[in-house]
């Protein structure tokens, strides 16, 4: 197969995602899926085509609509997965739709419907999920972290983490779904780092110039047993360069350290700068784990298209 | 504008918990909530000293419950109604809200930082349709303008809520400030409007006197004083303070006067009192329950206190923030990051 062959079998199978959603992070979602190799955007989908986020779109010639879920069910063969961006309260109607269509779902509320994805800690393991959750950003940000405490220390007691963002980057959904942020964000931290008690806090912070988007996870090990950051140290900074291959303004800025008996890392994320700027590390992240999530879902198919072209010939 | 009864509620059982790295027991609980009782206080707030869900490693962890506190104190109260303070991002709706009103909450005060009041409406709507008495309340209010502030009370007005406090977290504010909000206020709001004062500066009592007398009619009191950093407006002086100027509290000043002596002697390590790095954290701003974990851990990375609160000031760090402590300390000690 000569090069111009193998460029159009890779247009070919290039995956079609379509976005719901037209706030902050679906529109973010959309100028790094049109940056992927592998995935292009077909359709962003929202209720209302005056949205500054659909203005977008159409800029970037991309198809839009206004018909919510509607227009996935009318036009299912468009997309093969769908970035699921409105809130949870949709989602949860949404789900269902997807699953009967045939459309891969990855979830970006806090709805918490399907199995929880960071692609730094289990990616292979959702590829075969019809419906993958991106837990949360403070999730996303601090799951990493309590993973790698979990794994280093045996008998976790507690684990604790919290996010500080700036005001300018929540939006009205992610104001209103606060309470369901805060639950997410704990059954994903236990889930992956098999802590018996979590805990999620977020802080908004108004100050301008924006904050970056910072994490702080607290740790406690079960009485009796004492902290251990030697051991911890090496597995932590395998982990965060697994995370910084996705997000690159992912960074330690403290940490491992035990005060005051607890063990405290801190990280700071700063964003691409894509749709939001770069403080708004919080949308970053999650976007960045949900695209990572997709292409690596395109790679395998892609490696499936090829393998059954090649049996073929 | 003048009113001439003032409502008092007594954050002595939550504040105070501040002081002592939230460590109160129930046998103190019980103790005050009878004095406070029969003293006839109108409100008593009992809870962690960031309101209920926010016992954690940022915070630090309460010895008591909330749910063993709230019980407690409401075996206890007979007249005396009880309150709650609850800031949505700590605490949610059915971990911590649906929890205490259970057990018989009757006030529920929804906090936010001062810029952020939409972050409560859920909250405000759901202790509203339970039949709670509801309060918005912003802090760290010096941070904003009276204008900024008064957008921010008509949000939690519009949410639903019955009152609207706005305290001076971190004892910043002078008299003049505290005119110029209330009557900024009083002019926008139909709901009744509060002051929760610290002491950092000296001011808490001259400040709560200069909110009454712009129409402000909830006052903020504990025991002694007993609260975060150098403490609140003390309820005993205050009470006696508004007797002279003329207004009524409905409360028994001799009782008041025996509940704070008992509060003084069974609830406290030590009276608040100005402490120098109180009266940097009032100057540059910074919450005062900040005042413990920035002695705690400049004292591990060798670093002024002061230092320390310069800095989260000159960061616009606020309450609920406390994480940041350890950063900036770190980073002023010149040590590595990692």
């Amino acid at each position: 197969m000569g090069v111009f062959g193998l460029w159009g079998t890779m247009k070919q199978v290039k995956l079609k995602i379509g976005i719901l959603g037209s706030g902050n992070i679906g529109t973010d979602l959309l100028v790094k899926v049109q940056r992927s190799p592998l995935l292009e955007c077909t359709v962003f989908v929202g209720r209302s085509l005056t949205s500054s986020g659909m203005a977008k779109a159409q800029a970037l010639g991309v198809r839009v609509s206004s018909d919510s879920i509607s227009f996935f069910e009318k036009n299912a063969d468009t997309v093969d997965l769908v970035f699921d961006a409105t809130s949870a309260k949709d989602h949860k109607l949404h789900a269902p739709i997807f699953k009967r269509l045939g459309i891969r779902a990855v979830d970006l509320t806090p709805a918490k419907l399907g199995l929880m994805c960071v692609p730094s800690v289990n990616l292979s393991e959702c590829l075969n999920e019809t419906n993958v959750n991106m837990v949360t950003c403070g999730g996303q940000a601090s799951i990493p972290i309590a993973h790698a405490i979990g794994k280093t220390h045996k008998d976790v007691d507690y684990i604790e983490v919290v996010s500080s963002i700036a005001s300018r980057s929540a939006g009205p959904a992610t104001r209103q779904n606060l309470d369901e942020y805060i639950a997410t964000t704990e059954e994903g931290l236990r889930y992956f780092s098999g802590a018996k008690r979590t805990k999620a806090i977020l802080n908004l912070n108004p100050a301008q110039p924006c904050i970056d988007m910072q994490a702080t996870v607290f740790a406690k090990v079960a009485d009796g047993t004492v902290p251990d950051i030697d051991k911890l140290k090496p597995i932590l900074t395998e982990i965060v360069s697994r995370v910084r291959q996705y997000v690159p303004g992912y960074e330690v800025i403290l940490g491992p350290i035990v005060e005051n008996g607890r063990i405290v890392v801190m990280v700071r994320v700063k964003g691409l700068g894509d749709y939001l700027p770069a403080y708004a590390g919080n949308l970053d992240i999650i976007n960045c784990a949900a695209v990572a999530m997709a292409e690596e879902y395109a790679k395998q198919r892609l490696e499936l298209k090829t393998y059954s072209l090649e049996g073929r010939s | 504008m003048k009113q001439n009864s003032i409502l008092i509620s007594d954050p002595s059982l939550r504040d105070g918990n501040h002081a002592i790295g939230h460590q109160l027991s129930k046998e103190q609980i019980a103790a005050y909530c009878r004095a406070a009782d029969a003293a006839k206080v109108p409100i008593v707030e009992v809870g962690h000293g960031n309101g209920v869900g926010a016992s954690s490693l940022q915070l630090g962890e309460a010895k008591t419950s909330d749910f063993v506190a709230l019980t407690t104190a409401r075996e206890n109260l007979k007249t005396s109604k009880l309150g709650i303070h609850l800031i949505p991002g700590f605490a949610t709706v059915e971990k911590d809200l649906r929890p205490a009103l259970e057990i018989g909450v009757d006030v529920v005060r929804v906090a936010a930082h001062c810029t952020e009041a939409d972050l409560c409406e859920r909250h405000i709507d759901f202790a509203r349709s339970k039949g709670a008495n509801v309060w918005g309340v912003l802090m760290m209010s010096h941070m904003v303008t009276s204008i900024d502030l008064l957008e921010q009370a008509r949000k939690m007005e519009s949410y639903g809520a019955q009152g609207f406090v706005f305290m001076d977290s971190a004892g910043h504010y002078l008299p003049d400030d505290v005119s110029e909000r209330v009557k900024v206020l009083t002019e926008g709001l139909t709901i009744p409007i509060g002051f929760h004062a610290h002491n950092n500066l000296g001011m808490a009592i001259a400040n709560s006197i200069a909110a009454v007398k712009e129409g402000a009619t909830l006052l903020d009191g504990c025991a002694r004083g007993f609260g975060a950093g150098a403490g609140n407006a003390q309820i005993e002086v205050l009470v006696a303070v508004l007797e002279r100027l003329g207004y009524s509290t409905g409360i028994d000043l001799y009782k008041l006067l025996d509940a704070s002596d008992l509060a003084e002697r069974e609830l406290m390590k030590e009276i608040p009192t100005i402490k120098s790095t109180s009266i940097v954290s009032g100057l540059a701003g910074v919450f005062s329950g900040f005042m413990k974990p920035v002695d705690r851990i400049s004292k591990q990375f060798g670093v002024d206190p002061r230092d320390v609160f310069f800095e989260l000031g000159r960061r616009k760090i606020i309450a609920g923030q406390e994480d940041i402590i350890l950063e900036v300390a770190k980073e002023l000690s010149g040590q590595p990051r990692v």
